[in-house]
């Protein structure tokens, strides 16, 4: 168990940002929020800072970036398999 | 103010290069224009497959391009070669290029008798042109002179949050002494009209800039609607982006925009539009990496600072294109073509501020005459001219 750097750029985001890799059991560290990791994160890939249900946006920059295909676990690693995105496409939520 | 050595060309803007454009009208005439090219230190061919069996807008929008290319100061002197029976005049797009009040001539290979002749007749006139621009030397210009060209290919998680807002600063910096910029790539703006309306100057500039997104969207949609969902995605975000930790073309625009700093956009540009005022604007440009850098060098400007996170080598033919990466891996993997390392800020040994900085001196200097490593290397791929109604 290992702590890894993590930025979270906007205050009210839900997601953090892996600075290093990360392994499952690492903890995700930005200045007092402390994640544990659920699952291998690697450098630059998002981390949920909370439990989210399905359906709630993802947040980062202070912006919606997408949102939640399932319900998604603190500490799980947040990518295409758990996110879709509103734009660029037809079909909304 | 801080100033560049450049070229001064009559219409009172500045080169940061001093080369020759040999200009094709049409792609009959890409190997006559490569070979006159060839013969003479410092000209530069342009070789495109368009020109003919084009028409209206589409037409249009590859003469503005070419155009613009003839008369971006960083060209000295330009010769334009036709056929002589295409859609695009030699003699008509030579007219638009001398407009700049720079030493513009035509040729076509048809009137010329042939590929040889025209050849033999490019290169004296080309030879000409560097006789007359080898006695030109730099002298200091104001920053307000300057065109900044924004663009980033190859992003991954760290562009969105080093290497952009790092160059957002020096781009703030410039914009703030009176200098332009432009920023594009309208597809990667979707989602992001909330942010844009907020730093529009007036509501008509917002309203521009929302019909651009909005048509870019309807296009995008019709293009890719009998597609499956991960097709439509993948024109967007590519494999690598998706690699890098972006998952969203949201997250992809929102980190995007970052690198345009924090000045309020005074207009929105067509597709290769040269500026009638200074400031920061957003050019109309969609497609990929190449057509909009040849959107931005045909609007003008002289310089493209260019951020990736993956790491990408490529060139435009006469024009700098500053390399800005914000993942030290990255950099340390790719040195030989990578100008600068913004990921300094992740790995905690430079602040943003600094990072900043850094960049803009870099623009200074790159400006001055120091080469970039895509020049060094050697890279030109980036001129495309773009057809209408892509995104």
């Amino acid at each position: 168990m290992t702590e890894k750097r993590m930025l979270i750029l906007a205050s009210g985001d839900n997601v953090g940002v892996l600075l290093e890799d990360a392994q499952q059991g690492d903890i995700a560290v930005s200045g007092d929020i402390r994640v544990p990791c659920l699952e291998d994160i690697k450098f630059c890939h998002k981390i949920a800072l909370n439990d989210l249900p399905k359906h709630t946006y993802f947040i980062k920059y202070g912006e919606i970036i997408g949102y939640a295909l399932r319900d998604i676990k603190k500490g799980e690693w947040v990518h295409t398999h758990n996110l879709d995105d509103v734009r660029g496409r037809e079909g909304m939520l | 103010m801080d100033q560049i050595l450049g070229y001064r060309r009559p219409n009172g803007t500045f080169g940061v290069r001093n080369h020759i454009a040999v200009i094709p009208s049409v792609f009959c005439a890409n190997h006559t224009a490569k070979m006159v090219a060839s013969q003479v230190q410092g000209a530069i061919a342009f070789p495109h497959p368009d020109g003919c069996g084009q028409h209206g807008k589409d037409l249009q929008q590859t003469i503005n391009t070419l155009a613009g290319i003839g008369r971006n100061p960083n060209f000295g002197a330009v010769l334009v070669v036709g056929l002589g029976c295409e859609r695009i005049h030699a003699d008509s797009l030579a007219a638009l290029i001398a407009e700049s009040g720079k030493p513009v001539q035509y040729l076509n290979i048809q009137e010329m008798g042939g590929t040889l002749k025209a050849i033999e007749a490019g290169v004296k006139i080309v030879r000409d042109f560097a006789f007359q621009l080898s006695q030109q030397q730099r002298e200091p210009f104001p920053i307000s002179e300057l065109i900044l060209g924004l663009k980033c290919g190859g992003t991954d998680a760290t562009s969105g949050i080093a290497a952009n807002p790092a160059l957002g600063l020096a781009v703030d910096k410039i914009v703030a002494q009176g200098g332009t910029a432009f920023l594009s790539e309208l597809a990667e703006l979707l989602g992001t009209e909330h942010i844009m309306e907020r730093r529009s100057e007036t509501p008509e500039v917002y309203q521009r800039i929302k019909q651009e997104l909005s048509h870019c969207e309807d296009v995008l949609e019709r293009m890719t609607k009998d597609y499956v969902r991960t097709s439509e995605q993948a024109a967007l975000v590519t494999p690598g982006n998706f690699e890098g930790g972006v998952s969203s073309v949201s997250e992809k625009a929102l980190g995007g925009i970052h690198k345009s700093g924090s000045s309020k956009f005074v207009g929105v540009l067509d597709y290769a539009e040269q500026p009638s005022k200074k400031g920061l604007f957003l050019m109309a440009a969609a497609g990929g990496d190449s057509d909009i850098a040849t959107s931005l060098v045909a609007g003008g400007a002289q310089i493209i600072a260019f951020t990736t996170g993956r790491g990408t080598p490529t060139g435009f033919p006469g024009v700098p294109v500053l390399k800005i990466t914000g993942n030290s891996n990255t950099y340390r993997n790719m040195e030989d073509d990578l100008d600068f390392n913004a990921g300094q800020v992740i790995d905690g040994t430079l602040t943003l501020e600094q990072a900043g900085e850094g960049i803009y001196q870099e623009i200074l200097a790159i400006g001055s005459g120091k080469p970039t490593k895509a020049e060094v290397t050697g890279h030109d791929e980036l001129f495309a001219i773009g057809r209408y109604e892509c995104y």
